[in-house]
C-alpha cells in the first residue's frame, strides 16, 4: 500500500528516486493522479515554500524539491494529458530581451511546474513579440518575466506595453521578477505581480488564475 | 598576508572604485549591451571610465572584465576574444591608473547553477584558469572574483586565480533570505569567510545585492571569520524608474556617512557596487580624509 505521508516527505525533503517510485506505487493502485498532485505533492510544494520562506530553506533545497517533484509529475502528466485535464494555467516565461541571465527564471520555472502549471518556458533574451506569439498559440494566461540588470529592466514596460498594442494584455496576468526589480516598479508599468522571490511567483501564479 | 595587500592596507582604508556598468551607459553602451566587448570596440571610453574613478580618489580600479570568462562569451558569440578582451581590460585600467592607482582585474560568476548541471566544474575551473592567466598575463596587480552567490564556483574561480600567484580577493552576494544576510544558494558571511580563505583567498569580501546599511553586519560578521582583510562594495539601494531609465536614490554624502560605520565593522577596502559613481567615491574620500 503506496504511503502517501512518504510520497510528501519524500518531496520536501527533495528525493526524487523515492518521489518517482513511490508515485509508481501508487499509480498502480488506482490511486486518482489529480489527486496524488493536488492532495499530496502540492501541499508538499507549499511547505517547501513555507520553509523558504522562513530561512530554512534556499535556492539549493528548492531546486531538489522542484526536482523530485517534477519526476513525478513526468509519469502524472501523461495520464492527465490522456483524460483531457487542463493544467492549473498556462505560463509563458522568459528573461526580457537584452538579458541572459537564466537562473532566477529557471528556478520559477521549476517551481512553477511543480505547482500544477504548465511552463512555456522561453530562454533568455525574448522580444515582446515573442511573447505575444506564445500567448496567441500556446493560450498562454500568465506572462512571467525576469531581468536581472537595471538597465534591461526597461524591456518589461516595452513587453507590457507591446501586449496592449496586440490587443491581448486583458488575456494574460503579468508578472514579473529580478534581482533589482521592486513593487514600485511593477506598480509603475503596470504589471499585475512582482515578487521577490521564486516561491512568491507560484503564490502569485496562482492567485492570477483564480482571479481571472 | 600577501606583501602588495599588506603595503596597501598598511596606511589605513583603501578606496576602490564603483559601477562599471552604468558609467558605460552615460557613455553610450546599449541597455542590455555586454559591457565586457567595449575592451576591443571601445577602449577610449572605457578608459574614460576608468580615469574618472583615479581623479575621484580610488586606489585601487578594478577592469571591464567583470563577464570575460568563456562560458559567458560563448552566449555573446565572442568566446575567441575571451584571451584580447581580457588583455585589453587590464591595458586600458592600467593605462588609466598611470601608477596612481592599483589595477586589480575583475571575475564574475559564469551565470550557470553547478548544481542544476547547466555547467561542470572542469568547465568553470578552465574557464577561470583562462581568465585570470590572461589577465595576469597583462600585468594586474591583482585578481578579485566577485558577485559571487555559488560557494562552489566561487572556490573554484579562487583556485585558478591563485595559480596565477597574484593576491586574490573573494566576495560574495549576500541578498538572500529574510535577513538577507545569506547568498542564494544560502551561505553565510561565516561559511564564505571560512572557505574562501581556506581557498587561500588574500582579502575576503562582499559586493552588491543591497544597499550600504545593509553591509555593516555583513561586514562585521566577515571580520569575525577571517584573519584576511575585509573588502566591501555595496550598492546605492535598489533602483527606480524615472522616465523608463533606472536610478539610484541614495546620494553620495548619504552612502558615505555609513563609511565610519563601516570602518568600525571592520572593512579594510571600501567601494561601491550598483548605482555608485566618481562622486561616491569622491565623497568617500573627502569623508576619510575628514574634510
Amino acid at each position: 500500500m503506496a504511503d502517501l505521508k512518504k510520497l510528501y516527505d519524500s518531496v520536501v525533503s527533495g528525493d526524487a528516486k523515492a518521489t518517482q517510485a513511490l508515485t509508481k506505487e501508487a499509480l498502480a493502485e488506482g490511486v486518482d493522479p489529480l489527486n496524488l498532485v493536488n492532495e499530496h505533492m502540492v501541499p508538499a510544494m507549499d511547505e517547501v515554500g513555507r520553509r523558504f520562506e522562513a530561512n530554512e530553506y534556499f535556492v539549493p533545497e528548492l531546486l531538489i524539491s522542484a526536482r523530485a517533484m517534477k519526476a513525478a509529475l513526468e509519469l502524472i502528466r501523461p495520464l492527465l494529458i490522456a483524460r483531457g485535464d487542463k493544467p492549473v494555467g498556462r505560463v509563458a516565461i522568459g528573461t526580457v530581451k537584452g538579458d541572459l541571465h537564466d537562473i532566477g527564471k529557471n528556478l520559477v520555472a521549476s517551481l512553477l511546474e511543480g505547482g500544477g502549471f504548465e511552463v512555456i518556458d522561453l530562454g533568455v533574451n525574448v522580444s515582446p513579440e515573442k511573447f505575444i506569439e506564445t500567448v496567441n498559440s500556446k493560450q498562454a494566461n500568465i506572462v512571467a518575466m525576469s531581468a536581472l540588470l537595471t538597465t534591461t529592466m526597461p524591456s518589461m514596460k516595452t513587453t507590457i506595453d507591446a501586449l496592449k498594442q496586440a490587443g491581448v494584455r486583458d488575456k494574460v496576468k503579468v508578472l514579473i521578477g529580478g534581482a533589482p526589480i521592486t513593487q514600485k516598479y511593477a506598480d509603475e508599468i503596470g504589471a499585475d505581480g512582482y515578487s521577490e522571490n521564486a516561491v512568491g511567483a507560484v503564490a502569485l501564479a496562482k492567485k492570477a488564475v483564480t482571479a481571472a | 598576508m600577501h606583501p602588495l595587500i599588506q603595503q596597501l592596507t598598511s596606511h589605513g582604508p583603501v578606496i576602490t572604485d564603483g559601477a562599471w556598468g552604468t558609467e558605460l551607459q552615460a557613455r553610450g553602451l546599449g541597455l542590455g549591451e555586454f559591457p565586457d566587448l567595449w575592451n576591443l570596440t571601445q577602449p577610449e571610453r572605457v578608459g574614460e571610465v576608468a580615469q574618472a574613478y583615479v581623479a575621484a580618489g580610488s586606489q585601487v580600479i578594478l577592469t571591464n572584465t567583470f563577464g570575460a570568462n568563456r562560458v559567458r562569451l560563448t552566449e555573446q558569440g565572442s568566446a575567441e576574444h575571451t584571451a584580447e578582451i581580457n588583455a585589453r581590460g587590464v591595458e586600458i585600467s592600467l593605462k588609466a591608473a598611470s601608477g596612481r592607482a592599483r589595477v586589480f582585474a575583475s571575475i564574475g560568476p559564469t551565470g550557470k547553477l553547478l548544481m542544476n548541471g547547466d555547467v561542470t566544474k572542469d568547465e568553470l575551473q578552465a574557464a577561470f584558469s583562462e581568465q585570470a592567466r590572461a589577465l595576469a598575463a597583462a600585468h594586474a596587480d591583482a585578481l578579485v572574483v566577485e558577485t559571487m552567490s555559488d560557494l562552489e564556483e566561487a572556490k573554484l574561480a579562487v583556485s585558478a586565480a591563485r595559480e596565477t600567484g597574484l593576491p586574490v580577493v573573494a566576495c560574495m552576494v549576500f541578498d538572500s533570505g529574510k535577513d538577507k544576510d545569506r547568498t542564494m544558494m544560502g551561505t553565510t558571511p561565516e561559511q564564505a569567510a571560512r572557505a574562501l580563505t581556506e581557498a587561500g583567498a588574500d582579502v575576503i569580501g562582499a559586493n552588491c545585492g543591497q544597499g550600504i546599511a545593509g553591509f555593516l553586519g555583513i561586514c562585521k560578521r566577515l571580520r569575525g571569520a577571517t584573519d584576511r582583510p575585509v573588502w566591501i562594495k555595496a550598492n546605492a539601494g535598489l533602483p527606480t524608474m524615472v522616465d523608463g531609465r533606472p536610478v539610484y536614490t541614495t546620494t553620495p554624502q548619504e552612502f558615505a556617512g555609513y563609511i565610519p560605520a563601516l570602518l568600525d565593522a571592520g572593512a579594510s577596502f571600501i567601494g561601491g557596487c550598483c548605482g555608485t559613481r566618481p562622486e561616491f567615491i569622491a565623497a568617500i574620500s573627502r569623508n576619510l580624509s575628514g574634510t
